[in-house]
């Protein structure tokens, strides 16, 4: 396949809005109003991602990030714009496009008393790995992340946070993906754990045809696992490029050594990413 | 890692193995969950023996009138048992999203490359064999609490009934599994809701010719109707399938139009929830 991986192009969503009969109730309405406003999760998203790049996209809690993930992942529609991944429409393809990706997201979405081993061979079976072909690959993958592979054996219930985010990245990887959505993939890890699979997403970037799309707030891991970083604020993208050349952008004749990506951030969107928080009823919606 | 382009298509074969993974994938839930199985099993073997002592009660208080009273224990002794088999497909296949939604799995299984129809198709499957061991398990309880005659029954033909009538069970499973998915915290309310009204108008426990005229034409549009009568066709009067055609024809036709119509509606409310952004995990 010799189409670029990702083209993203004019994306917008919006969540809640339209009319709403129970806001017309004598105890919920305000104003008689029957009609909710929708909020603008994002606005106008475009960018590409070239082969076997990670590709950052750096915003706070509600700037979007998981959006955009949820719309790459063809689990919710765009209101406005396209998405093609390899050339196909994610809305209009998206069983073939879902072939060809996999996702990691903060949250590591088990069936909670199933073996890890069990989980595992359930959704490598839903992409169409055979239960041999999984047992074969598995352990390599865990040794990969210094994860014991005897216990894999455990229900999930049993693993730590760290053990099972482990896990959620075995299970995206074992079906070799070209496309890898990592959402906050080390959100809530202990330093070890983060070390382990951050080291593990380079080691698969470097060795395997894979193109990854990373969405984190840690602008230390985006520095050092991206090739190219955009910021996204308010559902907008403000800023895109390497980051180095992010840093010298905001440079203005200073050394770009002494300039953090904390820095950078503040600069271009004109806050921090602590305060570029969106209010918790809209992150609800989308 | 794979090139591009691979496991796109699934016809045939890999359909099969595709929907399979459900099933298995269900049984090791089953399996984790084996204490509330147990509840199930036991609150059922409950449920048939005590609506089935009803017809000992009305045969000591004399108001059997003529009618056999063994035949009245059958009559309720199938009631529940068809209804046992009934709730448990209906239960597995409309709880296709809420067990999602609960888990917290919804989102990585809906991205998998599995056409829906496959999906759905493999919990039909594991809720039609969960259902079949449950209620076997509750039938070879019970029985030795009744004296009934079975030397009548045409069990092929009630196979026959419940192969057929499964489809259309499956169909109604998949129509009210659209409700967790197109409300999120109340849906899977509603379809508890719904199989309620099905055990109203069904003739579950009593002939559907007493209920009141306006709800009888509910009962005409449930095939759990039609299932009942042509199990307790085949059983209480030994009818083959010859003599059962129109309760079978009947049931396929509502097979051939639950089934695929449940599954276009399923589609419909996917896109409907992917545009809303009710595809998150829940609970």
């Amino acid at each position: 396949m010799n189409e670029q991986p990702l083209v993203v192009s004019g994306v917008s969503k919006y969540f809640g809005g339209g009319f709403s009969a129970r806001r017309l109730l004598p105890w919920k309405g305000r104003d008689g109003a029957g009609r909710r406003e929708p909020v603008q999760v994002l606005r106008d998203v475009s960018f590409d991602v070239r082969r076997r790049e990670i590709y950052g996209v750096i915003g706070a809690n509600g700037s979007g990030k998981s959006t955009l993930i949820r719309i790459l992942s063809t689990l919710l529609l765009p209101d406005a714009g396209q998405v093609r991944a390899f050339g196909l429409d994610v809305v209009q393809d998206a069983g073939a496009v879902r072939a060809l990706i996999n996702r990691v997201s903060a949250d590591p979405s088990f069936f909670r008393n199933m073996s890890a081993l069990e989980n595992l061979l359930f959704f490598g079976r839903v992409y169409g790995l055979s239960p041999g072909d999984i047992r074969r690959k598995l352990p390599d993958i865990l040794a990969r992340l210094g994860f014991e592979f005897e216990k894999a054996r455990e229900p999930m219930s049993h693993l730590s946070r760290g053990q099972q985010q482990k896990i959620a990245v075995a299970r995206s990887f074992l079906t070799a993906p070209v496309l890898m959505l990592l959402d906050e993939p080390t959100t809530g890890l202990d330093p070890r754990s983060k070390r382990d699979v951050q080291a593990f997403i380079r080691r698969v970037q470097l060795e395997h045809d894979a193109t990854i799309v990373l969405t984190t707030h840690d602008m230390a891991e985006a520095e050092e696992l991206c090739d190219r970083i955009a910021f996204i604020a308010g559902g907008r993208i403000v800023a895109e490029g390497t980051p180095l050349a992010l840093r010298q952008r905001v440079a203005d004749g200073r050394p770009v050594e002494g300039i953090d990506m904390e820095d950078v951030f503040m600069e271009l969107t004109g806050r921090s990413i602590q305060e570029d928080e969106v209010p918790a009823e809209v992150m609800a919606s989308g | 890692m794979a090139s591009t382009g691979q496991r796109i298509a699934l016809p045939g074969r890999a359909a099969v193995w595709l929907g399979w993974a459900f099933v298995e994938r269900q049984t090791n839930l089953w399996k984790r969950y084996w204490a509330w199985e147990l509840v199930w099993l036991v609150y059922g073997v409950v449920n048939t023996l005590a609506i089935t002592f009803i017809a000992k009660q009305v045969d000591q208080a004399g108001l059997a009138g003529g009618q056999s009273v063994s035949s009245l224990v059958l009559f309720l002794l199938l009631g529940t048992l068809v209804w046992a088999y009934l709730s448990a497909v209906l239960d597995d296949v409309s709880l296709v999203v809420t067990w999602e939604r609960w888990e917290g799995t919804i989102e990585h299984t809906l991205m998998a490359p599995v056409p829906r129809w496959v999906h759905l198709m493999g919990m039909a499957v594991f809720g039609v064999l969960h259902a079949v061991v449950r209620t076997l398990l509750i039938f070879a309880i019970a029985l030795p609490f009744f004296s009934v005659e079975l030397g009548q029954a045409n069990w092929l033909a009630a196979a026959l009934v419940i192969a057929v009538g499964s489809v259309s069970v499956a169909g109604l499973g998949i129509l009210a599994g659209v409700l967790p998915l197109i409300y999120p915290e109340r849906g899977t309310q509603m379809s508890f809701m719904l199989q309620a009204l099905i055990l109203l108008v069904s003739g579950v426990y009593y002939s559907v010719d007493v209920l009141p005229a306006w709800l009888r034409i509910f009962s005409v549009v449930s095939p759990a109707t039609y299932i009942l009568n042509g199990i307790r066709g085949a059983i209480i009067d030994g009818k083959g399938p010859a003599d059962l055609a129109g309760n079978l024809l009947t049931l396929a036709l509502f097979g051939a139009v639950l089934v695929p119509g449940g599954i276009a509606v399923f589609g419909m409310a996917e896109r409907w929830a992917k545009k809303t952004g009710q595809l998150k995990r829940q609970g």
